[in-house]
């Protein structure tokens, strides 16, 4: 799960890491309010998750309430590269002498975790790592060790911060680690991490990724997951605990893990159609959550025909079976479905399911057949 | 031969009381493979259809002679799970569990690479491994496997593991051994370990390996194949049409940038040689002309 800078920022404050004072605005009286608490001047910051949002004018310095209501009436709505702004982020304007970055995450191929801090930042590390690879300092973490306040202090000396920033930035990049750790982070990341010209050090922006199998964990997340997406379709899902990605076409997918439901995309794709969506019930899933995928999948307008490609493994096939119909007693499918049913207990499965085939609950023998059947249903 | 397991490795599962943990358990004991015991803290004494359970692996091991372990438990015991047979004297690890939280994953892997280095873990978030006719640890379904060889298996995704399989036993085409490495960031077990063991096993004569988006692990088994492997492999790569930036399922697959694409990795592999196929079907049927061609 991806954060907004907010929510990122005030993440990272829970760890102790400094950022500039502010607060989330939905409306213009909320910016305004915020604005009169911190002091002029303040930057009025478009919350998307897209990148780009400065050039786009998502992002404006105010030096007082007129020019709070001027900006804050343009930022709220403005199309940003498909993401419309609906809640701004208002802190206290800082004065910048140097920027710097600073990012954790995990180093699949070494299985350690990745530290990369950079006298250069502010700009997209990508162009740095491109242009000027020898910008960055990279340090490999060992999970079980750790990060400590010594190896952080040579990491920035390393990386070259000016001397005025080292101390801070090692303390602020050990409670960095502590973030991305404690806090289960995919990705923790700051740039630009600022040095002010009184300086001080502090991260001026926030990009966090959440590890979502760690959920169980942190409750506190909840929070975060409520403004997550927009897609009323993944919402949805979500509400009933699939893992479900919203798409363009026109072919409900509905399979049992994730590699055979990113193959069965491909393969409505190599015979002419398209997927409405990625749909992984996963391992072990029951009768509830084969229903629930139904369901989910007709209330999509644009779907015409639903595959559903299960290869029973950990998952039983005489439970999707029995999920299919009770979905069909429970709603009614406005699309035909079909069937692809191999695995574990897929005779049971294919029995229980023999009496009520019909033009509209359709069973195919294989992967491939099962494709060209849906395919045609839905371009029919 | 097999790889990693054969008909005398002695299993016991860390789970089996549990609803999956039974399940699979015993299909896997029906299945042939010798299921010694069972270890769930607190049901010592007990025992799961003559399966005797004990309160810890290191009394499971003690009292079977048990090398392998079969963990399936819930993802916040998992990590435990693995030290304590890693802990117990196990020298292989098959853990299914799905859901384990990134940096567990990376503690726990870093752990056993430091304190136990002749252990090996296969997953987490696998379907495990089956060796037809001999044993299958995991929730691989074992009637469509089919035993004799000449096919060696590995590959990211349980299900289209099950694919694969099934594809190559359609055509009666049999497997010396099918690995599902799983489809998570830190796995314990890679292509690499397991190409090399296919190579090194005289009765695989050919290799089918399983792909998928994100992460450089297709990359890194293409420059491997070009410079070590003299058998054949025939590979699938899904997720081509996966959009980038979102998370298909697996918690490892995920294209970030330009990096993990399906096209990068068809590209690698297609240089070193790997017949390259659109999809699980196109692969089986390249290896059955390829097993035919070797007059097999």
């Amino acid at each position: 799960m991806d954060l907004f800078e907010y929510q990122g920022k005030q993440y990272f404050e829970r760890f102790g890491i400094a950022i500039p004072k502010g607060d989330v605005a939905d409306t213009l009286e909320e910016a305004l309010a915020v604005a009169e608490r911190i002091g002029y001047p303040v930057v009025l910051k478009a919350q998307v998750k897209v990148g780009g949002r400065g050039k786009a004018g998502g992002v404006k310095l105010a030096t007082n309430a007129d020019e709070v209501r001027e900006h804050a009436g343009t930022i709220l709505g403005l199309d940003i590269k498909g993401h419309i702004v609906r809640r701004l982020w208002v802190e206290e304007a800082s004065s910048i002498a140097k920027e710097y970055y600073a990012s954790f995450t995990l180093d699949r191929p070494n299985k350690t975790h990745l530290g990369m801090l950079s006298a250069q930042g502010g700009v997209e590390i990508e162009v740095v790592a491109e242009e000027n690879p020898d910008a960055i300092a990279f340090i490999s973490i060992d999970p079980v060790r750790g990060l400590d306040l010594e190896t952080a202090r040579r990491w920035v000396a390393q990386a070259e911060l000016d001397d005025v920033a080292r101390e801070q930035a090692a303390e602020l990049l050990v409670k960095l680690y502590e973030c991305y750790v404690e806090g289960d982070c995919d990705l923790a990341e700051i740039n630009p991490l600022i040095l002010t010209p009184d300086n001080v050090v502090k991260a001026l922006d926030a990009k966090v990724t959440l590890d979502e199998n760690a959920a169980f964990r942190h409750p506190e997340w909840d929070a975060f997951r409520l403004t997550d997406t927009e897609d009323p379709r993944e919402i949805m899902a979500r509400e009933k605990g699939l893992n479900y990605i919203g798409l363009d076409g026109t072919v409900g997918i509905i399979a049992n893990g994730a590699g055979l439901a990113m193959s069965t995309l491909d393969v409505v794709n190599q015979v002419g159609g398209s997927a409405a969506n990625f749909l992984d019930i996963g391992g072990g899933a029951n009768a509830d959550v084969m229903a629930a995928a139904l369901e989910v999948i007709n209330a999509d307008p644009k779907v015409k025909a639903i595959f559903v490609n299960i290869f029973g493994g950990i998952t039983r096939v005489d439970e999707v079976a029995k999920g299919v119909l009770e979905a069909l007693n429970r709603v009614t499918i406005a699309s035909p479905i079909v069937l692809r049913l191999d695995g574990t207990n897929a005779v049971e499965g294919r029995a229980i399911l023999a009496d009520h085939l019909n033009e509209s609950l359709i069973t195919e023998p294989t992967m491939l057949d099962a494709a060209r059947r849906a395919v045609s249903l839905a371009n029919a | 031969m097999s790889i990693f397991v054969d008909e005398n490795t002695k299993v016991i599962v860390q789970g089996l009381t549990g609803g999956q943990g039974k399940f699979h358990g015993l299909r896997n004991r029906d299945y042939g493979t010798k299921i010694v015991g069972g270890v769930t803290p607190g049901k010592g004494g007990t025992d799961v259809e003559g399966i005797p359970v004990f309160n810890s692996v290191k009394e499971a091991v003690a009292a079977t002679g048990a090398t392998a372990s079969f963990v399936v438990v819930p993802p916040k015991f998992a990590s435990a799970a693995i030290l304590e047979a890693a802990e117990g004297g196990i020298t292989f690890i098959v853990c299914i569990t799905e859901g384990i939280p990134a940096h567990d994953e990376a503690e726990t892997y870093n752990r056993l690479v430091e304190e136990f280095p002749g252990v090996r873990l296969l997953g987490p978030n696998c379907p495990g491994i089956i060796s037809p006719g001999k044993c299958n640890i995991g929730i691989t379904s074992g009637d469509i496997a089919l035993p004799g060889g000449p096919v060696g298996i590995v590959s990211r995704s349980g299900t289209l593991t099950y694919q694969a399989l099934h594809e190559l036993s359609q055509q009666g085409i049999g497997q010396t051994t099918c690995v599902g490495i799983g489809g998570d960031p830190v796995p314990g077990t890679n292509f690499i370990d397991c190409l090399a063991a296919f190579e090194a096993d005289p009765e695989t004569k050919a290799v089918m390996m399983i792909g998928e988006i994100g992460g450089s692990e297709e990359e890194r088994a293409a420059e491997w194949i070009k410079a070590n492997m003299t058998k054949p492999v025939v590979s699938y790569i899904a997720g081509v049409t996966a959009p980038p930036g979102r998370k298909m399922g697996h918690a490892g697959a995920i294209i970030s940038g330009s990096k993990g694409t399906a096209q990068a990795k068809m590209e690698a592999l297609s240089a070193a040689g790997v017949h390259v196929c659109q999809n699980p079907t196109e692969a089986g049927q390249k290896m059955v002309e390829i097993v035919r061609s070797l007059g097999l």
